[in-house]
């Protein structure tokens, strides 16, 4: 059956036409094994300790400067597994697709995620389709299932003298979004990535990684300012040590935005022992996405009354911050 | 850093001469002083006091009552982020946003054109507060307006101009020993804007910019011209002694000078604008919205004069926090509560 070119509420039918976009996009690009059971379950080999997580993706406009919607569901939730310590095995994707939207924009789309699914190794197992009435629009909400061949990475590990790395520049994602909102030009692009391969670069070297967390909404400032209460110990990090694009820099002056608050979809923050630090920089720094990683402070004492997030401004002041308030809203006057 | 900055900063931090108090009136200073850490990093004999320098902290409850009263009719109001989570009597915008009605969040008032155009049925609202910098950008938007013939666009306008809240702040009892003038205000107004005050009251201006470079260099001036009565522009490459010209004269054509209300402190003579009575079709009812039904406890209008720290306010980082704002001081990042947070 050939596809229409646009998608209708006969799409989301569970009849023929259902069966028509499965076979003509789904199945097409997500070709597996497990997936081709067509059951109403999938059954896949496991582990003995899994890591599950779930993601909801309703980015507007859905295709942007560096990336869409569908590259972002798969790596948004591949990133949270491979930060945790799992190695990404598979995922299920849920679509909801508003009347209205282009065939061909879908299928785009979906070959988008089938190809960042192959760069991390995952599985696209099982599927749903819903079509709701809307303009044009479509929402994916991916789960991702990870085992653990290795140590499992968390905030109970952190102790004083740590080193903290960013994998790379602050707040492309926002901008590109923004930009793309706001119809103003600039060459910045979507940092949406899979971040495979630097985590395993530093674990086969040998890397002792205490944390790790996906920068995405609320900033590398939200991240930490979160690990800090987890940890109960005093992070400090250096202002000029933070990598920010000149781009970036000037767009958020303008608009009184701070990268420090502002969205990644393809960067981490890892906070390695003291004496594999340098090496763990190396690692992220030849790894694909990995080019500006830093590194850009330091875990100090435990104290569960005083921690904090404090950042040491280049002009010589030392300030606290803490979780992202509200939206990240640009300043008036 | 450079060897000046260098040496201003140790002056500030060493400085051990007579209790000084300098009060910024600027949202855009209060943020960076604050981000900066430069707080901070000076003697406990200098004081910096955040003065009523963001627009969002001096508009009053009825001003936003007024706008909730206009969604309720059906119009939708666009407006300036930071705005729409300011307390009114009953409530913020953001409220009546989450209840469905139409609260639209721009970032250039521009764009409410071509709402307006794409949209001819609906009525729009811009609720246009802020200083002598914002107001420009306001009559831009209604020369646009003009020009295209569009018809279906107001500005509720809360309109403030610095001179006069400085000169009222003099006469009081908590008249600080200087300013830090705005950077943005005085390039559209130039310098001279506040020598009337500076030389009356025989206190310093020192107008600076935006940088921390720049802002340790504003308020080592300060210091060392204490009790002089003189304007020292430390932001040369944006201000003049005379301002713009050309801005003055399109506000001119716009509006005209009126008394304002500034939230929690009160009527201030001639410290605003409203539109010309030939421009009253773009006006959405501006005049008159006196009434500021503070929360009872919120010592914002106190905190903005200097008369007492954020800390001093009995729901400071209790009742009143970021997430939760009680006073509009806790609003945006511009604020004096927040930033002294």
């Amino acid at each position: 059956m050939i596809m229409e070119k646009v998608i209708t509420s006969a799409h989301g039918s569970g009849g023929l036409g259902t069966s028509s976009l499965i076979e003509n996009i789904f199945a097409k690009y997500f070709n597996n094994e497990y997936l081709a059971q067509m059951e109403d379950a999938t059954i896949v080999p496991g582990g003995r300790r899994l890591a599950v997580t779930t993601d909801s993706f309703v980015v507007e406009p859905y295709i942007f400067p560096g990336g869409d919607i569908g590259k972002l569901s798969v790596c948004g939730t591949v990133n949270d597994l491979l930060v945790r310590g799992a190695v990404p095995k598979y995922l299920t994707c849920g679509f909801i697709l508003c009347n209205g939207l282009k065939t061909d924009d879908l299928e785009m789309i979906v070959k988008s995620m089938a190809s960042a699914a192959e760069e991390a190794g995952v599985k696209i197992v099982a599927g749903d389709t819903k079509v709701v009435p809307g303009d044009g629009g479509l929402y994916i909400n991916t789960t991702g299932v990870g085992v653990f061949e290795d140590e499992e990475f968390g905030a109970d590990r952190v102790a004083e003298g740590d080193v903290i790395i960013v994998s790379g520049n602050l707040g492309d994602h926002h901008v590109a979004i923004l930009k793309t909102r706001m119809g103003i030009e600039n060459n910045v692009m979507s940092d949406v990535a899979v971040l495979k391969d630097m985590i395993e670069n530093m674990r086969s070297e040998g890397v002792c990684i205490k944390a790790m967390r996906d920068i995405t909404r609320g900033g590398l400032a939200t991240i930490l300012a979160e690990l800090s209460k987890a940890s109960e110990c005093v992070i400090e990090i250096d202002e000029e040590a933070v990598p920010v694009s000149s781009e970036v820099a000037g767009f958020s002056d303008l608009l009184g935005l701070d990268p420090l608050y502002m969205g990644n979809e393809g960067k981490l923050v890892a906070v390695v022992a003291k004496e594999d630090a340098e090496k763990a920089l190396e690692c992220i720094k030849r790894s694909k996405y990995g080019e500006n990683a830093a590194i850009i402070g330091k875990i100090c004492e435990r104290d569960d009354e005083k921690h904090g997030l404090y950042i040491n401004t280049h002009i010589g002041g030392r300030v606290k911050k803490d979780v992202l308030v509200g939206e990240g809203l640009p300043r008036i006057c | 850093m450079n060897e000046y900055v260098k040496k201003a900063s140790a002056f500030l931090r060493d400085y051990d001469g007579p209790k000084l108090s300098f009060m910024e009136i600027c949202g855009s200073h209060t943020n960076a002083l604050s981000k900066s850490g430069i707080r901070g990093m000076l003697s406990e004999k200098i004081r910096l006091i955040p003065g009523p320098g963001c627009p969002v902290c001096v508009t009053p409850t009825s001003f936003i009552d007024r706008l909730i009263r206009l969604l309720e009719g059906g119009e939708a109001v666009v407006t300036f982020g930071d705005l729409l989570r300011v307390p009114g009597s009953k409530g913020s915008l953001n409220d009546l946003k989450a209840l469905g009605y139409d609260v639209r969040m721009v970032y250039s008032p521009a764009d409410i054109v071509d709402m307006a155009m794409n949209e001819p049925d609906k009525s729009f609202v811009f609720a246009a507060v802020g200083f002598e910098t914002t107001t420009p950008v306001y009559t831009l938007l209604l020369e646009e307006l003009i020009a295209c013939n569009v018809k279906n666009v107001r500005l509720l306008t809360a309109l403030k101009t610095m001179p006069e809240v400085t000169e009222m702040i003099c006469e009081g009892p908590t008249r600080p020993d200087g300013f830090l003038a705005p950077g943005h205000v005085c390039t559209v107004t130039g310098s001279d804007l506040f020598r009337p005050v500076a030389e009356k009251y025989g206190i310093p201006f020192a107008v600076g910019g935006f940088k921390p470079e720049e802002l340790v260099m504003a308020l080592y001036a300060l210091v060392k011209k204490a009790g002089s009565g003189e304007v020292i522009n430390c932001y040369r490459q944006a201000v003049t002694e005379s301002g713009n010209k050309a801005a003055e004269a399109i506000v001119n054509k716009y509006f005209i000078k009126s008394d304002a209300y500034w939230r929690g402190i009160g009527m201030v003579k001639s410290s605003g604008l409203l539109l010309r009575k030939e421009y009253m079709s773009y006006d959405a009812g501006s005049d008159n919205l006196t009434e500021d039904n503070l929360n009872t406890g919120c010592c914002c209008g106190r905190v903005i004069t200097g008369e007492i720290t954020p800390d001093k306010c009995p729901l400071f980082g209790k009742a009143c926090t970021p997430a939760n704002p009680v006073g509009a001081c806790m609003v945006s990042e511009e604020g004096s509560c927040r930033a002294y947070l």
